[in-house]
């Protein structure tokens, strides 16, 4: 009893802070997209949705981020399997090494990839001295979704190696003793296991990805909206329109929980809820 | 072959994550005005950066901004994973879960409009000249950051032998002595690498500041962003050299501690085995090996 | 061990506390303050060896008052960022930077006090310095009264060419962003007015116009040169002229020298109808240091810190003591004061006939749409959605073989 009463008590400061910060401001991005300027109720901002050309944007960004997201895990699971098989001491190094872009301002990077992938930019230049046809990779999809790998790639790398760091060696002797083969081993042992991880890095990955607005401006070339400009153009664009802003926010923001709730119910819920550390 | 197969794909990764970095280091050396075309090899950006004044603060807040966000994330955090683990009632458990989450899941530019709404909400209620300061910043940090803290943390508790704290407690023991000294250094190390992941999202986020920032307190991302109309100049990119060696240097440097400590863990467990063989021997049993 | 690591813990929670004191203590305190709100790279600070405007006031102010003044510097993008912040009520801003247009809406909406340069000046005892506005620049439509605001720069915007990629007779005007021959090399504007108004300069018709059929006619036209455009640019444009990526772009006059710096191939020059802007120093309503701002404001018009700050971002500006000054014609060169500060050239009749106005919420809320339409038109290349479609097919596919195998599971226990 004592026990379960220090527990509550424990965990009291993150439930108000949640219940202020969290829940609170959400309520007000309801409220937000169920008035008018003049403060009275409309439904306007949600039916408004459905006009224009906002499904085409909800669409391209997820498109974008869906196909992003799937890159970075198929680069990414090997890469954490490889990682996990490594020495202990070089396992955690070589993490550090993936986190270290992280610290870059994103910015400046996303910057130096439109010189990288720029017609007249270091890769370009690097082809045509070793003889070879120039490839047209700048303000394409294609540069959009590489950026995206690029800012997104360690949240895949680090939940899945930690999740693989942590099965037990001996589970792995076990399938080999009764006859499994590696593929085998890979399929029926490591692969299940690892899920969770895979969850939570495609959750670290696909939701920056779909609201992300700076990198479809700078490697895009501009010409195809994402819904992460459009929300954005709505708080601090020519048109200012919290109301409307609020109603696209809140559309996102539902299908990405949504999508997320789907994807949990696929798998084991203890886990998919409460997952292993990212580290 | 595997092991070939293993090192190309690793290079592979490296150069796809380092090939930004290696140009942006390339054009903090240029000596040229542009961040493309570089003239030649100087150090001018590197003395320029130190006489920027306006970067240097916004590089300074920054690092205040994060690794307060980072420190407060984690205590918060971490004491709300004990509390959680030791909610008996799974629908309380279940629905803090939930609402712990809807950060993470939630888009940064979401997080960051919510927030902001609610501080303008609370400036027209209370009628204040300024909302948006310090505090309101460090608030978002500090929201968004929590639940990867807890989800750092919580595994790392369910590892744990229930019966330890207990033990502690019959032996005399406050809940609070025992969660001192049983179940804080248990989980120490899953509170570091939280803490650093805070620190790292705090470091890197722009959206969320964005929205959240006022008249007196700027980070190096709005500060960037801001040039938008101006062109960045390399001297941005010869401090995000200095910071890019400078965590590589410490780096080397937590490897090297790390390693100290690893020594002795396995001179201690060295220690615990010859300790054991000899009373195996002294028992008249039978020694493998 | 462990009690070690847990006192690791308490030290470090300690310096946390003390930093947020810290933090605290420098937010409150007695010192005078001043909140300035600037444009990113928009003044003289001391970098790239500059003379150092901001120092230069707390000492100016010091001189004056004999006390010390603590200044908080902020930048932002835009005008529209600036006007969300200031607008949604959040932040107090002492001294900010916006242009014409929004000198224009944020007066109407009372988002503007008045600055009282003179009747400031006297009572500090410092000389006025706003008699060295030029009388083009008093009076403008924005703020016909001089009472609201000051300017600080002008300027016109031009189009800037390869010299190597672009002949001398393609030359003509807004046009040139149209020609089919320089498909894949043109830049257009990333900002729904500036892009805009290069086609309704073309068309001839107003900027500032409210009939929904002219700019439905410009959209058509935007929409015709999409497939030219190699991509649609703000900041990106210096880098992408600079490095000779693209030919031909629209930019501010200033700026092209900037850009010349780096590749001497470049060229500019103005067409018959372009947009100008003036960029002014105003004090919000409710700021809370309105004296110390207009001090400030006062101090950015004395010779050092107007004529660094022109030649740090190589705009015009309308402050005769700065463009008399011997020192900074030579800095700047007789080809960069020709194209700066043209003779001939009424300004205030031109920004009367081509600058942006502010415009009523449903034009803004049109263009906003139409240029929406504008940037989501054409789209994305058909294998994007392809390649999507099939990797959602393959993803339920592989829920779906999860579900099967617990729900079999499931009833093999059972």
């Amino acid at each position: 009893m004592k026990n379960r009463r220090t527990g509550n008590l424990a965990a009291a400061p993150h439930v108000v802070w949640s219940i202020l910060f969290i829940i609170a401001p959400l309520l007000f991005v309801l409220y937000y997209t169920l008035t008018d300027p003049e403060g009275g109720f409309t439904l306007e901002n949600i039916s408004r949705l459905f006009t224009g050309n906002y499904v085409l944007i909800f669409l391209n960004s997820l498109c974008l981020a869906l196909i992003a997201t799937v890159i970075c895990l198929a680069l990414a699971y090997p890469l954490a399997y490889l990682i996990a098989s490594m020495k202990q001491r070089r396992q955690k190094i070589v993490i550090l090494l993936i986190m270290l872009p992280l610290w870059m301002n994103f910015l400046i990077t996303t910057y130096s990839w439109m010189t990288l992938l720029e017609d007249t930019g270091v890769i370009n230049t690097l082809l045509a001295k070793i003889g070879l046809d120039p490839v047209h990779m700048i303000n394409t999809p294609g540069a959009v979704i590489c950026g995206m790998v690029f800012c997104f790639f360690p949240y895949m790398v680090l939940p899945i190696y930690s999740v693989m760091a942590g099965i037990d060696p001996k589970l792995v002797e076990a399938a080999k003793d009764l006859g499994c083969s590696d593929a085998q081993v890979m399929t029926r042992v490591i692969m299940p296991l690892s899920l969770s991880g895979v969850i939570s890095g495609i959750t670290m990955v696909f939701v920056p990805s779909v609201s992300t607005f700076y990198i479809s401006q700078k490697l895009g070339g501009g010409s195809f909206q994402l819904i992460g400009d459009t929300i954005e153009s709505y708080f601090t664009g020519t048109a200012i329109n919290f109301h409307f802003g609020a109603a696209l926010s809140l559309v996102l923001m539902v299908l990405i929980l949504l999508s997320m709730a789907v994807m949990n119910r696929f798998t084991d819920e203890e886990t998919a809820m409460e997952r292993r550390p990212m580290l | 072959m595997k092991k070939v197969f293993s090192k190309v794909y690793l290079g592979l990764i490296f150069l796809f994550l380092y090939a930004p970095l290696i140009v942006m280091v390339l054009i903090s050396f240029n000596s040229g005005d542009s961040t493309t075309q570089i003239e030649g090899f100087s150090l001018k950006w590197y003395r320029e950066i130190f006489r920027d004044h306006g970067t240097l603060q916004a590089f300074r807040n920054t690092l205040v901004l994060s690794v307060l966000a980072a420190v407060l994330a984690t205590v918060i955090g971490t004491l709300a994973a004990v509390g959680i683990h030791k909610m008996r009632s799974k629908r309380l458990r279940s629905a803090v879960m939930t609402v712990t989450n809807i950060p993470m899941m939630n888009p940064d530019i979401v997080t960051g409009i919510s927030l902001m709404l609610l501080f303008v909400f609370a400036a027209r209620m209370l009628n204040l000249e300024t909302t948006l300061s310090f505090y309101t910043l460090l608030i978002a940090h500090i929201t968004f950051c929590l639940p990867y803290v807890i989800l750092n943390v919580l595994p790392k508790l369910r590892q744990m032998d229930k019966n330890l704290p207990e033990a502690a407690q019959d032996l005399g023991c406050t809940p609070l002595q025992s969660f001192f000294k049983v179940e804080l250094p248990f989980i120490m190390p899953s509170v570091w690498t939280a803490m650093i992941m805070a620190f790292t999202l705090s470091f890197d986020d722009f959206v969320i500041s964005n929205f959240t920032s006022g008249s007196s307190y700027e980070t190096l991302t709005i500060h960037i962003y801001s040039m938008i109309k101006k062109s960045v100049k390399p001297n941005i990119y010869s401090l995000s050299t200095i910071v890019f060696f400078a965590v590589l240097v410490l780096l080397i440097v937590y490897n090297f501690t790390d390693s100290a400590d690893d020594r002795r863990e396995r001179a201690i467990e060295r220690a615990n085995l010859r300790r054991e063989r000899r009373l195996r021997k002294e028992r008249g049993e039978l020694v493998e090996e | 061990m462990s009690w070690l690591k847990s006192k690791k813990f308490l030290a470090f929670l300690g310096v946390t506390l003390l930093c947020l004191l810290l933090a605290a203590c420098a937010a409150g305190g007695d010192r005078d303050e001043l909140y300035i709100y600037n444009w990113g790279e928009y003044l003289a600070d001391g970098t790239r060896g500059t003379f150092d405007s901001l120092e230069g006031f707390q000492e100016y102010y010091k001189d004056l008052t004999g006390r010390d003044v603590k200044i908080y510097y902020t930048t932002y993008p835009s005008n529209e960022d600036m006007y969300a912040k200031i607008s949604s009520g959040t932040s107090a801003y002492d001294v900010i930077f916006p242009s014409d247009y929004m000198v224009e809406r944020m007066i109407r909406e009372g988002l503007l006090g008045k600055i009282r340069l003179e009747e400031v000046c006297e009572e500090y005892g410092t000389e006025c310095y706003y008699d060295y506005i030029e009388d083009e620049f008093r009076g403008l439509y924005y703020d016909p009264t001089d009472e609201y605001s000051v300017p600080y720069t002008y300027g016109r915007v031009g189009i800037i060419t390869n010299a190597n990629k672009v002949d001398e007779e393609d030359k003509t005007g807004w046009d040139m962003l149209w020609n089919e021959k320089y498909a894949g090399q043109i830049l257009q504007f990333n900002n729904s007015r500036d892009g805009f108004a290069t086609a309704q300069y073309l068309l001839g018709y107003n900027v500032n116009s409210t009939d929904p059929a002219e700019w439905e006619a410009c959209l058509e036209k935007l929409l015709e040169q999409k497939p030219l455009v190699q991509s649609y640019v703000m900041d990106e444009i210096y880098n992408k002229m600079e490095s000779g990526e693209a030919a031909i772009g629209a930019y501010y006059a200033g700026d092209y020298f900037t850009m010349l710096e780096v590749n001497e191939d470049l060229e500019f020059f103005y067409p018959e109808k372009t947009n100008l802007f003036v960029d002014c120093m105003c004090v919000p309503a409710d700021s809370e240091n309105p004296e110390i701002a207009a001090l400030f404001i006062n101090y950015m018009l004395t010779r050092d810190p107007a004529v660094a700050s022109a030649e740090f971002i190589y705009y015009a500006s309308p402050n005769s003591i700065v463009y008399t000054d011997e020192e900074y014609i030579e800095e700047m060169g007789e080809d960069v004061m020709e194209v700066l500060y043209p003779e001939d050239f009424n300004f205030k009749e031109e920004l009367d006939e081509n600058g942006f106005r502010d415009l009523d919420p449903e034009t803004l809320q049109m263009i906003a749409d139409l240029w929406e339409e504008l940037k989501i038109s054409g789209g994305m290349p058909t294998h994007i959605y392809v390649e999507a479609a099939a990797l959602a097919v393959l993803i339920a596919a592989v829920c779906l073989y999860f579900l099967i195998r617990r729900l079999r599971r499931s009833r093999y226990w059972e």
